[in-house]
């Protein structure tokens, strides 16, 4: 392979893997040297899998010289958060604590559905502590950077997924996002992410947070590549008790449907405010680029956020609670504070949240009979400086770590499933929200297409690099 | 509410889950518990009817 063809997609590699023009193996290697050259700069790895690369891309060379079809995805390097199990590695979940446990013994769901459509696994990445992060800081493994200014956050917790995907490390990777952290890392690190509906893809055999509001989907350079990975991990599993029995919904076969029936609004309200100009700048290009000038109230988001912040809080705390009574010098101190503060809710308070959850589920049901599409901003900035703390919004100084996902959280609260999409600004790209009713991540994935082709939404290539 | 009354609350509670807490950690509990309850209380605040059922998992 090419230094030129580390630049391919991975629809591209799969198309050439598959017709011999490219092997797995000269595609993993150029993977490998690409991660090998820059990811002293980017951080975005916490272990490479190598050999298990090498394994599995010869695999996939002899099963296409003997006219085997291997998959959509064949020869295609993918990596995933450090929270995914990878047999043979310990699931670390960003944390020093995890490192003690056994090594995993099979695969995670996802891993295992990517890899039987013809992907090879790299590696795994880097994270923020337990996945309670906006940022993509870990004070055991350093911060990822993002490709675009190392100087900068690559947005948690998914971090690493969004650096080595912004970087070029490779064309897709997987991560999770319990209150936005797909769609923030894709904000800063200036790719698309997909967030699925609340049980759409199986988290079997991945580290949890908070079991009601944790999804896993993917990151990757451009809409049919999100696409065909989404596609390649749809599908029930028992292993997940809030995975979905729907049917397999392929949603690329459907990219380049025509969007014009579709009913596309700007969400009001919680959704205008909080925002610094690149990001009101990134939403009215997209309105622009659509035609959309029609704006819904999206009522009492900022509460739908609040009710997030206090089911994570608590939910995050139960799940780490005897860890918290054992090691608590083993944890990230800021993590560990949150965590504790988390135990001490009380638990009517909580048991509100739950409810009002509902409640506020009914009023996005009730506008979507209306309306197909909603554009939000996805972070409020473009990344901020490593080690930022605070940031002055609308005349406010706020701290940076939890505002972060002022308008992510309101979202994946009731499940709704979201592409982000990358805005190529200067110096810095930020992502916008495409937010679809439950279970029509066609609908999202079809409105980033069309704004791709129309050269309105792009991955731009790592400018830090 | 009163950071006194806040940080005895924290002592109880710590003290009735288990969970050790150094004198160095409790502001920064304090303050994260602080922004909690704000967002519980915004939440509290919105009146919901009685048969109100919480939402775990979302089914379409």
């Amino acid at each position: 392979m090419t230094a030129a063809s580390a630049t391919l997609s991975a629809s591209e590699i799969a198309k050439a893997v598959t017709s011999g023009k490219l092997t797995a193996l000269e595609v993993t290697e150029t993977a490998l040297a690409r991660i090998e050259r820059y990811d002293g700069i980017l951080n975005s790895f916490t272990d490479v899998t190598a050999e298990r690369a090498r394994t599995r891309a010869r695999e996939i060379d002899s099963a296409i010289a003997a006219g085997r079809n291997v998959g959509p995805l064949a020869g295609v390097p993918f990596a995933v958060k450090n929270l995914f199990d990878v047999k043979g590695l310990t699931t670390r979940a960003g944390s020093r604590i995890n490192r003690d446990l056994p090594k995993a013994t099979r695969d995670a769901t996802l891993i295992e559905r990517l890899e039987a459509a013809g992907a090879v696994l790299v590696g795994a990445l880097n994270m923020g502590e337990y996945a309670y992060d906006f940022t993509g800081e870990n004070v055991h493994d350093g911060p990822s950077r993002n490709p675009h200014d190392p100087s900068r956050m690559t947005g948690g917790s998914s971090g690493g997924s969004g650096s080595a995907v912004g970087g070029a490390l490779v064309p897709i990777a997987l991560g999770s996002d319990t209150n936005g952290s797909i769609r923030v890392p894709s904000s800063f690190c200036g790719i698309f992410g997909l967030k699925p509906t609340y049980g759409r893809l199986s988290r079997a055999r991945s580290f949890p947070f908070v079991a009601s509001l944790d999804h896993l989907g993917p990151f990757a350079r451009s809409v049919r590549d999100l696409a065909l990975a989404y596609d390649a991990m749809q599908g029930p599993d028992a292993d997940d008790a809030a995975c979905t029995t729907r049917a397999v919904e392929p949603a690329a076969p459907r990219l380049a449907q025509n969007i014009g029936s579709l009913r596309i609004a700007l969400a009001g309200g919680w959704f205008q405010k909080n925002l610094f100009p690149e990001a009101a700048e990134a939403v009215a290009h997209v309105a622009k680029a659509l035609g959309v000038t029609k704006v819904v109230d999206v009522p009492e988001a900022e509460r739908a956020r609040a009710a997030a912040f206090v089911i994570t809080t608590t939910e995050g705390a139960s799940l780490h609670l005897d860890r918290l009574r054992k090691r608590p010098n083993d944890f990230e101190p800021a993590i560990r504070d949150r965590l504790i503060s988390g135990a001490m809710i009380p638990a009517p308070l909580v048991d509100r949240a739950q409810k009002f959850r509902r409640w506020y589920r009914a009023q996005l049901l009730e506008i979507f009979r209306s309306v197909d599409l909603l554009i939000a901003p996805a972070t409020p900035c473009v990344a901020p400086k490593l080690g930022q703390v605070n940031f002055v919004l609308d005349g406010i100084e706020m701290p940076v770590r939890p505002n972060i996902g002022v308008h992510t959280q309101p979202i994946s609260f009731i499940g709704l499933p979201v592409v982000a999409v990358p805005v190529p600004l200067e110096p810095m790209p930020i992502g916008v929200q495409l937010i679809a009713p439950p279970w029509r991540e066609d609908i999202a994935l079809r409105v980033a297409y069309t704004l791709e082709r129309m050269g309105a939404v792009s991955a731009p290539p790592p400018r830090g690099l | 509410m009163s950071a006194e009354l806040i940080d005895d609350y924290i002592a109880s509670v710590a003290a009735l889950l288990g969970l050790p807490i150094e004198d160095a950690w409790k502001p920064a509990v304090r303050a994260n518990l602080e922004v909690s309850l704000r967002m519980a209380r915004l939440v509290e605040e919105f009146p919901l009817p009685d048969e109100t059922e919480p939402a775990g998992v979302f089914i379409a």
